[in-house]
């Protein structure tokens, strides 16, 4: 596979567009035999590793490395040569180096929590699992700073700063996930409206590129100087390099939260709500969406009280100095209330808000008492498509026969669809995600974008073309390739690849060869 | 502090900024002609200005075809930022300067890079939103989004809504081959596709011209007021300013100066109880022991916090600081004889020096190191003789040098300007 990513330097290393246009696509017998060389460079590595890192912390038996062949995006499977965990930056920086030095493939995974397939191992590749590196290396709450190395898992940092700070990005596996993960995935959560996401947060990193070379981007201080590497690098998923020591900024716990959760007839009046929000200049910490059949789903398993006769529940959390979260929330009340809410429960107390917040979390795993499968997607659309998607999701439903439930960042536009569909019966899991692609392409073209905050992966680097063009994916392309000219670190994610994903569609373009005269195109 | 304390001062930072203190916003310097800068041959540069996106792309590759370098310029209120230029024709973004796109329901706009700054807010503030960035505008207000952007430059507002980089959530960039990428896109989250916004932002034009920036926006506030105190001790200036930093009010800006003997803590509050959060902010300071004030009009001592960012006849460093250092730089500021304005809780400040001498800018960076220390304004023949920008770390130059040669292989955009003249 290095070799295929190779394939794409243009002459003077300058690559070739979107990595689409080489003159000829690898056939099967190349690959073959390309797999055949890594696995054979893998091997020689294998006894490095082990010096490096000490052999009970390398695996290579298949019954070890069963664990590691997929991430939280189960349908995709690969099995490394070995999995590595090393313990400290050095030895990762080391594993790194024995990596390049053979030109083997690497792929580095935190708690493998991630939807995208963005942490499946490269066949044949190392696995590199960063799990043994979870110290909080420095607490440092007067420059409110907190620095981590990458397998410390998210909840964990906000803990490390409690009870006077808190870290805000907060993924639904923030339990689970880690710190290493979600500067790979720029991983956002339910507070991204006001707080943003990771990218907002990390000040610092410590990355060993991919020939083992160590960088410091960034540090504890802001607004430095030079590229804004660590905004290239955050949200890379894991294909510039492995970061090694994380510095995150952390804000102080404020001083008043309110909750509530309005029911409605319909999305339409509760997407009206939202709009009417937004429009009082109302910025809320959170602001969630959840359908009929969502709620229907999740009541049973989180009694958190919803009204499951609702056609859309919609939690609003506002945070801030406590006289002006005071003030507002009456007005939120008002707005729901106009928008004809049928009910509006406020939170009495923390239990209560917890277990408003727990319905919400509880969507997602509540599927599986209503449907043995699902898929989960990821769109966003501008905010205010809202109804003219969820319209068409609808529709696009009773055509496939599948039912969706829709659960929502509603916010900042960030759509989970959630596709049920019975494995057992041939052909549904194909139609669910053939609905499932379609019901991106309407977030599409809607103005939106194929994924909010979990990635591109191997899951959705084929509907990339959706929404950028050969110029575009060629620029990605440069950024990638000065990092890692080899295409060693995470390869076969992110830019969609003719093997895997067809021929990108777009304009045809000249690969550089054609116009020299050196190549032709059959 | 009491409702009378309130109603005392109209000019919290008067004492802050006596007469021949911080320059008003229109006389930034960086205006002047490029060629008295010394960055250009004295013979003034052939000006293109591109009418679309397209004939930016289209003249970069005849540049890139023909190894001619271009200066690009955008509302020239930070040209004598960076290295000198050697270019052979400039790039004016002025013929690009149309809101593309305002949605207001969806809270984001597309702009083209030769806006200013100061017609885009006038055009959100119409639908009582805003760009949440509040950088100096220089001369006229010139300032535009493609500037700002490519400057990295910053405001008070940086405290709560971050930087340029953290708004900006798409772009288009002309690069120097001829093509037009585009990263992002239109909606606050997404995460699909490399970050070449980012990239872009604080780049300084030296990694292509971006030709359409996509920027989040946030509703007005409906009225702001802010908490001010002053004092002669850093330490208690300091002190104050962390207090405020850690408390969980939530502060829309939180400022800090310093000048001659003496200082203070600005920290400016939003929403419907602005005036009540204020009080709070105030009663912390008190409890710090500096005396403090509310001000319901709160526009001009944030207006002077700004102008202290610019100094146009002498020395101004930008330091990339932590809140923890806050004491030592304001002390620094104190015993250089210079004055100082900034973000606390950020750490990023500026300080203005009296004397426009190598010795000086010396002192500073070796006080404040590790810290980044990035000379901006400066008179020519000083720019002449210093690096403006810290030395990078070896690695990371190379990283960076890497990036260049691959967005910029033939050297064509703002050739040399930049960090590790790159």
């Amino acid at each position: 596979m290095a070799e295929e990513e190779l394939a794409h330097e243009g002459p003077n290393g300058a690559p070739t567009a979107g990595g689409g246009s080489t003159p000829h696509a690898p056939t099967a017998l190349d690959e073959d035999e390309a797999r055949r060389e890594v696995a054979a460079r893998a091997d020689a590595l294998v006894a490095r590793l082990r010096e490096i890192c000490g052999d009970p912390h390398v695996y290579t038996h298949p019954h070890q490395l069963r664990t590691y062949e997929s991430d939280g995006l189960l349908h995709y499977r690969a099995s490394p040569r070995a999995v590595v965990l090393p313990s400290t930056a050095e030895e990762v920086r080391d594993v790194v180096r024995a990596c390049h030095g053979e030109r083997v493939p690497f792929v580095a995974r935190g708690a493998g929590s991630g939807l995208s397939g963005g942490a499946l191992p490269v066949e044949d590749g190392i696995l590199i699992g960063l799990s043994r590196l979870r110290r909080v290396l420095e607490v440092d709450l007067v420059n409110q700073r907190v620095v981590v190395e990458p397998g410390v898992t998210n909840t964990e940092v906000s803990k490390a700063v409690a009870p006077t700070h808190f870290y805000p990005p907060d993924p639904s596996s923030q339990v689970v996930c880690t710190i290493g993960g979600n500067v790979a995935e720029n991983s956002g959560g339910a507070h991204c409206f006001k707080y943003g996401f990771t990218t907002n947060y990390v000040t610092g990193l410590e990355v060993v590129l991919s020939d083992g070379e160590v960088v410091e981007l960034g540090g504890k201080a802001a607004d430095g100087p030079g590229y804004d590497l660590l905004g290239a690098f955050v949200g890379s998923e894991g294909t510039l390099g492995i970061a090694t020591k994380i510095t995150l900024r952390v804000c102080p716990v404020p001083e008043h939260v309110r909750i509530l959760v309005a029911f409605f007839d319909t999305t339409e009046a509760a997407a009206a709500t939202v709009s009417d929000l937004v429009d009082d200049g109302m910025v809320p910490a959170a602001i969630e969406m959840m359908d009929g059949p969502a709620i229907r789903a999740s009541e049973p398993m989180a009694n958190a009280g919803f009204r499951t006769d609702a056609g859309a529940a919609l939690l609003v959390e506002l945070d801030g100095s406590r006289a002006e979260v005071s003030a507002r929330f009456e007005e939120l009340n008002e707005v729901c209330e106009r928008n004809g809410s049928i009910e509006i429960k406020v939170a009495a107390d923390e239990a209560e808000a917890q277990r408003f917040w727990r319905a919400r979390k509880a969507a997602f795993p509540a599927m599986g008492r209503i449907s043995t499968h699902y898929f989960v997607q990821d769109g966003v659309l501008p905010r205010t498509k809202l109804t003219e998607v969820l319209k068409r999701i609808e529709e696009l439903g009773e055509e496939y026969g599948l039912q969706v439930a829709n659960v929502f960042h509603a916010g900042d536009g960030n759509l989970h669809p959630l596709v049920c569909y019975d494995g057992a019966t041939e052909g549904e899991a194909e139609r669910a995600e053939e609905l499932s692609g379609l019901i991106l392409s309407a977030c599409v073209e809607a103005g939106g974008s194929i994924t909010g905050e979990h990635g591109v992966g191997v899951d959705k680097m084929c509907y990339m073309p959706k929404i950028f063009g050969p110029d575009d994916l060629a620029a990605f392309e440069r950024l990638r390739r000065a990092f890692d000219p080899e295409g060693l670190a995470n390869p076969g994610k992110v830019m969609p690849t003719p093997r895997l994903c067809g021929e990108v569609p777009g304009p045809y373009r000249q690969h550089p060869l054609e116009v020299a005269g050196v190549a032709e195109r059959f | 502090m009491t409702e009378t304390a309130a109603s005392v001062s109209s000019e919290p930072f008067a004492e802050l900024s006596p007469a021949g203190g911080p320059p008003a916003e229109r006389q930034d310097p960086s205006s002047r002609p490029l060629a008295e800068r010394g960055a250009v041959p004295s013979e003034p540069l052939p000006t293109e200005t591109p009418a679309s996106a397209q004939e930016v792309a289209e003249l970069l590759r005849s540049c890139s075809e023909e190894g001619r370098r271009v200066r690009i310029v955008g509302g020239a209120t930070k040209l004598g930022w960076g290295n000198p230029v050697e270019a052979d024709l400039r790039l004016s973004t002025s013929g690009l300067t149309e809101i593309v796109e305002h949605d207001p329901g969806d809270l984001t706009a597309v702009l083209q890079p030769g806006l200013p700054l100061a017609e885009a807010q006038a055009a959100f503030a119409r639908a009582g939103q805003r760009l949440s960035l509040d950088p100096p505008l220089g001369k006229d207000e010139g300032a535009t989004i493609g500037g700002v952007l490519a400057a990295g430059d910053l405001g008070p507002l940086r405290h709560r809504y971050g930087a340029i980089r953290d708004l900006v959530i798409g772009v288009v960039v002309a690069l120097p081959d001829g093509t037009l990428a585009r990263a992002g896109g239109k909606v606050i989250k997404n995460v699909a596709g490399y970050d070449l916004a980012k990239l872009n932002a604080g780049a300084f034009g030296t990694l292509g011209v971006v030709v359409e920036v996509c920027v989040r926006l946030h509703p007005l506030p409906q009225q702001t007021a802010s908490a001010a105190a002053s004092t002669e001790d850093p330490a208690a200036l300091a002190r104050a300013a962390r207090r405020i930093a850690h408390s969980p009010l939530e502060s829309e800006a939180l400022d800090v100066a310093w000048r001659d003997g003496q200082g203070g803590v600005l920290a400016r509050y939003a929403g419907e109880t602005a005036p009540e959060q204020a009080r709070d902010a105030a009663a912390l300071l008190e409890e710090e022991g500096l005396p403090a004030h509310v001000h319901e009009d709160d526009g001009k001592p944030w207006a002077q916090q700004r102008a202290g960012q610019r100094s146009p006849d002498g020395v101004l460093i930008g330091v990339a600081g932590l809140l923890g250092d806050l004491e030592r730089v304001v002390s620094l500021a104190e015993e250089t004889g210079g004055a100082l304005v900034g973000r606390a809780a950020i750490g990023t400040t500026w300080l203005r020096l009296p004397e426009a001498d190598l010795a000086s800018v010396e002192r500073v960076r070796h006080a404040l190191a590790p810290h980044a220390c990035t000379v901006l304004d400066a008179p020519e023949e000083m720019r002449a003789a210093l690096d403006p920008w810290p030395a990078l770390e070896p690695g990371l130059l190379a990283l960076s040098r890497r990036l260049k040669e691959r967005f910029d292989p033939d050297g064509v955009c703002n050739p040399g300007l930049f960090a590790g003249g790159l």
